[in-house]
């Protein structure tokens, strides 16, 4: 461990710095309120060193560079997109979270620092290059997110994390079982050996990946993968747990968790089972979670009636939007943009990040003073208060795909790499869905500029919320009338996978 | 022995694990059996860094490289991680049971039904 390696972990040690500071001047502080607004300007800190690797490290491929603790973590551009994804989703939430936190009485610290813990094994499940690193991270980052669904200490709360614990228990059984499938036949849990070791096994028989053990290993990895980025039909768990939870953490587990688990399908499958040099697909297996995440998705959604449990489903849907990227591996048809599914992938994360923020952020103002995420308690809002009404119907038409919104330039993005690689009927599947979306979305919106108030009393939020609501607004319309910028990073991010 | 019966037996226990996580109405049972999933998990992987070592690897048993050494210990890392997570994971599971015993007086997951479309 020299120097070197402490500057390559920084943004994951000042994190966990970060969240242990906060824990000990809880003790000692007597307004709790300020802990929280230290913590989220503390994130400047790992949010620095994140940036600092970006331009010193991102390009370089040395290997001093690109194996920290005996090669299970690299730094490359991939990990460090995803970092600065899950550290500003947890500044956004630590924003929003600032009324939410009274509910909490004596633990709000304990609050903030377990979404920091989390985002901290999100951080590293981005990095990780080996099977067992990757567990390890991915525990990290889901234990702290169950201690967090039960933060409110009702029934329903409890109810969910309990169905989070034993779901999300089976689950990493699962994962973990096929793990050892694949460590067993190759003889080794690092992705890129296995990539070379299932190569010379393929080339000597006629078997998928060489052995049906392997296959058998892999398919358990898809379903252990599927539950976290809630992919039909591994999504049963996440409709509740997401009404249970506190609303911050709604907010966290639909933006958050589901980016680290597309950061590592995306590095396990891209690095470990490369398409070209294997006898079977796993892009046909996605291609069909794809279709079944978006239709069940939107199905399901429209029969809701409250908005965190509507925008649960929509989460689901938008797992499926992120399939089809997934499943748009250009191998397959010979296109000459290998990264198009990829970066199509990255891109999409990051704008559904910050519109499905700004949709979060818009509930929560709304909820601490109507104590109600019943879609019928919304009437009226755009009187009550007209800029955050404007504010939520905008992040809807973004989730919806309606320009001039970054949703709409993401699916494009994602729409197009199917196309390109040669899955024309996905793309069909994708766009009568986003049709099916508009209903649920529109009648959110209807409800609250067509329905006439229950009372005039208006409602005003905090500083820390208006900023939040307004940051991931501007972002919402800034990516989306000028994608770029944000197109180039996530091409460079996703151009790391395959070097 | 050979591998097929340790690998018969990790798989006979994930089974009986699994069925018993889906099927139980005591959220301890459920954790219990979701422990049993993990040491099926913990069986297979010990015994698989036995047996599948590559034989051109070991060589004379004198001799043994580092690479197979490397996978000869990998498996049993491995397990011992998964000891140490889901002693981890059990331990938050029962501090939620007994927030969910305190508010609704039950231990039994059918019984948590608020949650529903």
């Amino acid at each position: 461990m020299t120097a070197h390696d402490l500057y390559l972990l920084s943004p994951e040690l000042s994190m966990v710095g970060l969240a242990t500071a906060l824990l000990l001047l809880d003790l000692f502080v007597a307004r709790k309120s300020l802990i929280l607004g230290l913590g989220v300007v503390g994130l400047i800190v790992p949010l620095g060193f994140t940036i600092a690797l970006w331009f010193t490290i991102g390009d370089d491929s040395a290997a001093e560079n690109t194996g920290v603790l005996a090669g299970t973590l690299v730094v490359d551009k991939f990990a460090l997109f995803f970092k600065f994804l899950f550290i500003g989703a947890v500044a956004v939430v630590g924003l929003i979270s600032v009324d939410y936190v009274q509910r909490f009485e004596r633990f709000r610290t304990e609050f903030f620092a377990l979404a920091l813990y989390s985002a901290t094994g999100m951080m590293l499940m981005a990095a990780t290059v080996e099977l067992i690193t990757l567990y390890i991270s991915l525990e990290l980052s889901s234990l702290p997110l169950v201690a967090l669904a039960a933060f409110l200490r009702d029934g329903r709360s409890s109810e969910g994390a309990m169905k989070f614990l034993v779901l999300g228990g089976i689950s990493s059984a699962i994962l973990l079982y096929g793990m050892v499938y694949v460590f067993g036949f190759t003889g080794t849990t690092y992705l890129d050996e296995v990539a070379a070791r299932i190569g010379d096994l393929s080339a000597n028989s006629d078997q998928p990946f060489g052995s049906y053990a392997l296959l058998l290993g892999i398919a358990l990895l898809i379903a252990g993968f599927g539950f976290k980025i809630t992919a039909v039909p591994f999504q049963m768990w996440a409709p509740d747990v997401y009404e249970g939870s506190p609303t911050p953490v709604t907010a966290f587990l639909s933006v958050a968790s589901k980016a680290a688990g597309f950061a590592i399908i995306l590095r396990v499958f891209y690095v470990a089972f490369p398409v070209e040099e294997l006898s079977i697909e796993w892009s046909a297996v996605f291609a069909a979670l794809a279709a079944l995440s978006m239709t069940v998705g939107n199905l399901v959604a429209i029969a809701q009636s409250n908005i965190k449990r509507l925008l649960a489903y929509s989460t689901i849907a938008h797992g499926g939007y992120l399939l089809v990227g997934l499943a748009a591996v250009a191998a397959r048809t010979g296109g000459d943009e290998v990264d198009f599914g990829p970066s199509g992938v990255l891109f999409y994360l990051a704008g559904y990040a910050v519109m499905n923020l700004a949709a979060f952020s818009v509930v929560i103002a709304i909820s601490n003073h109507i104590n109600s995420d019943a879609i019928k308690d919304y009437a009226g809002m755009a009187k009550r208060a007209p800029y955050l009404a404007a504010a939520l119907a905008f992040a809807l038409l973004s989730l919806t795909g309606i320009p001039p919104t970054v949703g709409f330039i993401a699916k494009v993005y994602v729409f197009g790499a199917a196309v390109n690689a040669g899955l024309e009927w996905l793309v069909v599947v994708g766009v009568i869905n986003s049709v099916i979306s508009a209903y649920y979305y529109f009648s959110v919106i209807k409800v609250m500029y067509l329905s006439s108030p229950q009372s005039d009393e208006p409602i005003l939020s905090r500083f820390p919320i208006r900023l939040a609501v307004g940051v991931t607004t501007v972002g919402v319309l800034v990516f989306g009338v000028y994608p770029i910028v944000l197109l180039d990073i996530a091409k460079a991010a996703a151009q790391a996978l395959f070097s | 022995m050979s591998l097929e019966n340790f690998l018969i037996l990790g798989a006979i226990l994930f089974a009986i694990g699994l069925y018993g996580a889906l099927s139980k109405r005591n959220a301890i049972a459920v954790l219990m059996s979701i422990e049993l999933m993990f040491n099926a998990v913990n069986i297979t992987a010990v015994a698989l860094s036995r047996y599948v070592v590559p034989a051109s690897l070991l060589g004379d048993a004198a001799s043994i490289t580092d690479q197979a050494a490397r996978t000869l210990l990998t498996g049993q890392i491995f397990s011992i991680f998964i000891i140490t997570v889901a002693a981890a994971e059990i331990a938050l599971g029962v501090a939620i049971v007994i927030a969910l015993y305190r508010s609704r007086e039950t231990v039994f997951v059918t019984d948590a039904t608020q949650l529903k479309n």
